[in-house]
């Protein structure tokens, strides 16, 4: 669902409760390139949509852009 | 609705650090909550809780106001500055306490 608002976007998502509702997601974009925390947040809730409202209780967000993400490794 | 905007307004203004949460500072009613709060504790710094559960209105306006689905919000000197990801991130890399202590050195502001 991420990957379809964000199509350059790599991915991660663990359900770490395994309800359905708890999540922790990775994500990875060359579009948060200049962006702050905020903003870069606010577009993977714009892509979530409805479903972020309904149905996600808690979605714990980390949000980096490929030269970011390949520092950490 | 007004009302509800106006008063998030000059409760974001009054206020250096203002948060928006699920429960109180004693007693809170969510994890991410409770783990916003435990930062600003370990910081030492004076701030202000708003409770959104108990105020629907509240808790709607919120999300309007910041354009920010889920809870907590925190506000430092009257801008969002994010919810427990953004805090846990910035408290982690260090740039929050610097960012608080800047807004509470400063005098407050003219209303």
């Amino acid at each position: 669902m991420i990957a379809r608002g964000i199509p350059d976007a790599q991915v991660e998502v663990r359900d770490y409760t395994g309800g359905g509702d708890h999540f922790e997601a990775l994500v990875v974009s060359p579009s948060f390139e200049g962006k702050g925390l905020i903003e870069r947040h606010q577009l993977v809730y714009q892509a979530l949509g409805d479903a972020m409202r309904v149905q996600v209780h808690a979605l714990t967000l980390k949000t980096l852009t490929p030269a970011q993400y390949q520092n950490r490794r | 609705m007004a009302d509800i905007i106006e008063q998030i307004e000059s409760a974001v203004k009054n206020n250096k650090v203002m948060i928006f949460m699920k429960g109180n500072r004693n007693f809170p009613q969510c994890g991410f909550s409770a783990a916003t709060i435990a930062i600003f504790e370990q910081l030492g710094v004076p701030y202000e809780t708003a409770d959104v559960l108990s105020d629907p209105e509240l808790r709607d306006g919120i999300k309007r106001y910041s354009n920010w689905p889920t809870i907590p919000q925190v506000y430092i000197d009257g801008k969002f500055v994010g919810g427990c990801d953004i805090i846990r991130e910035m408290h982690e890399t260090g740039e929050l306490e610097p960012l608080v202590k800047a807004a509470l050195a400063e005098p407050a502001r003219p209303q």
